[in-house]
């Protein structure tokens, strides 16, 4: 990997400890996928909840936030995915004082390094939106998947530590997505059912993913003629970006890139009404109890949150189920300034900032809260939480909301 | 003489272990009880086995970012793979590695859930870019 006079100078810890940690952990990752040289980046987004940090996670950014501020300070701005506590309402989720005092450790850390603590895997939505061509290096699948797709930016999927050492370094390796060869479509679809609703947007998004398979494969999606909005895209992506591992899917006429196969185009996969009924009905338990019902991951959408607040308005969450409904600390403002959080906590749920789901302790959260059986209208939540010991059921928001409400499966 | 398969030049140590193989995908927080040390999503083929001090041998990486923070916390607590050998890897994985000291092997011209079977003691040599099998002779 060709390495340029000032990136030899942080390799040989001249910038700094933490520069050249991050830029010797760059260059590993770099001649792992034979990049050339490294890209300059406008932005970083880190990806560092403390239920995946871990102790260790925390013990190591305080390491690197104790050098002095000239060093430790990123070089672009560099902003944060959701957090695992929300001071305002951890323990009515039962989260311990445990993991609260982690997060705070965790905080102090990153601001220590100048990071924006957004909090947020919407940030296309709530921050700023990515513009073609820019060079990003972003954490988060479903923020990296809407952005490549839907902005034409050019980001690979960022973990935290090396969205971190992006943030130092200003840079990152230039391999993946950030080249022309990686972003061409490789696999064809046809869709002849349009998606009625949010959750069937992210069951379509689950179908190709899952039919992808790989973070190599670049799905072409033919037969949406008109425009889905913002929200319908972001599952659709963050769907497939759980169950594929995809970081970029061409809609012609919508997504913002020119999409052409290298050679003769592959098999046409059709995907109808069939396929989407029988992914959803994979997850189907009518008639059970249901312990809790989450609207996030991703985190919601001011327009999001006034759907959510619309049906559950005059409503009552049965008394032994909870709520969940997570979203952005910006969104969380404007809906307390518009009387959303007001209208969605009066029936009962619960509306928290900065967090998602499945990033805050969610196996903990079963345990002291003795639920199993989650309802959801996110295809990306039903395929992760399995993992951490619930039973999902994805159903659109109507029926998540009817069946909070009845306290079973409606 | 062992089997002898090559790869793309990987991440960590040269290391030595029992496989463990499966045609899946693979997520540190999709599928793993992290802190018992299993594999606990139900739907994969691996559920209810121990990773510690295995080779696990598997298909793709799939799934969030969250694996490239969780591999150095389970290094540091013991209750980590040996190594992963995979057809072809994700960044974040690569990145994990990279953070933890893990040993990592991807890219290789067979497929490896096919080359090779659960128990086989495998030599794992990221620098070289070759794994080797040390208790199966080639076929005649």
């Amino acid at each position: 990997m060709r390495v340029s006079d000032e990136e030899q100078a942080m390799r040989a810890g001249a910038m700094g400890e933490p520069r050249r940690w991050a830029i010797a952990h760059q260059i590993a990752v770099g001649e792992f996928f034979d990049a050339v040289d490294f890209v300059p980046v406008s932005q970083a987004h880190m990806m560092a909840d403390t239920e995946s940090l871990g102790d260790s996670g925390v013990a190591f950014l305080e390491r690197l936030a104790a050098a002095p501020e000239a060093e430790r300070r990123v070089q672009v701005p560099t902003i944060t995915d959701p957090r695992g506590i929300d001071f305002a309402v951890y323990k009515r989720l039962g989260q311990s004082e445990a993991m609260a005092a982690l997060e705070a450790r965790a905080i102090a850390a990153l601001r220590a390094f100048g990071v924006l603590m957004t909090d947020t895997c919407i940030n296309y939505q709530t921050i700023m939106m990515p513009v073609r061509g820019e060079h990003l290096a972003y954490g988060d699948t479903g923020v990296v998947i809407y952005s490549n797709s839907l902005g034409g930016a050019r980001s690979n999927f960022e973990g935290g530590p090396s969205a971190l050492a992006a943030g130092l370094t200003g840079r990152t390796p230039r391999y993946g997505f950030h080249l022309d060869e990686c972003r061409r479509p490789t696999r064809r679809f046809r869709v002849e059912a349009r998606p009625c609703d949010l959750s069937e947007w992210g069951a379509l998004g689950g179908i190709i993913g899952r039919a992808c398979g790989s973070y190599w494969e670049v799905p072409l999606i033919e037969g949406i003629e008109t425009a889905p909005g913002s929200d319908a895209l972001k599952h659709l992506g963050t769907a497939m970006a759980s169950f594929g591992s995809t970081a970029l899917f061409h809609i012609p006429g919508i997504t913002a890139e020119e999409a052409a196969f290298a050679g003769p185009p592959p098999d046409l996969v059709t995907i109808g009404r069939g396929d989407i009924d029988a992914f959803v009905a994979a997850y189907t338990a009518a008639g059970d109890k249901v312990d809790v019902v989450v609207f996030a991951a991703p985190q919601l959408s001011l327009i999001e949150m006034a759907a959510v607040a619309g049906a559950l308005d005059g409503r009552q969450v049965h008394t032994d189920t909870t709520v969940l409904v997570a979203t952005s600390p910006e969104i969380k403002h404007a809906a307390d300034r518009m009387g959303l959080t007001g209208r969605i906590e009066a029936s009962g749920a619960v509306v928290a900032a900065g967090i998602c789901f499945y990033q805050s302790y969610a196996r903990e959260m079963a345990e002291a809260n003795g639920w199993t059986r989650l309802l959801t209208n996110s295809a990306k939540l039903v395929n992760i939480i399995g993992g951490y010991g619930y039973r999902p059921t994805l159903a659109s928001l109507e029926r998540c909301v009817a069946s909070a409400v009845a306290g079973r499966i409606v | 003489m062992p089997i002898l398969l090559r790869c793309h030049k990987g991440i960590g140590p040269a290391v030595t272990g029992t496989a463990l193989v499966a045609a899946d995908n693979f997520s540190a927080r999709y599928d793993l009880d992290r802190q018992k040390g299993v594999f606990s999503r139900p739907g994969h083929k691996l559920a209810g086995q121990s990773f510690v001090d295995r080779i696990l041998v598997l298909d793709e990486a799939k799934g969030g970012v969250a694996s490239a923070w969780m591999l150095r916390e389970m290094m540091e607590r013991g209750v980590v793979p040996k190594a992963l050998v995979f057809n072809r890897v994700n960044p974040i994985l690569a990145q994990g590695a990279a953070f933890a000291g893990l040993t990592l092997v991807d890219r290789f011209e067979a497929d490896v859930t096919r080359a090779f079977r659960t128990g086989d003691e495998l030599r794992v040599d990221p620098a070289a870019g070759t794994v080797e099998i040390l208790n199966r002779e080639p076929p005649p």
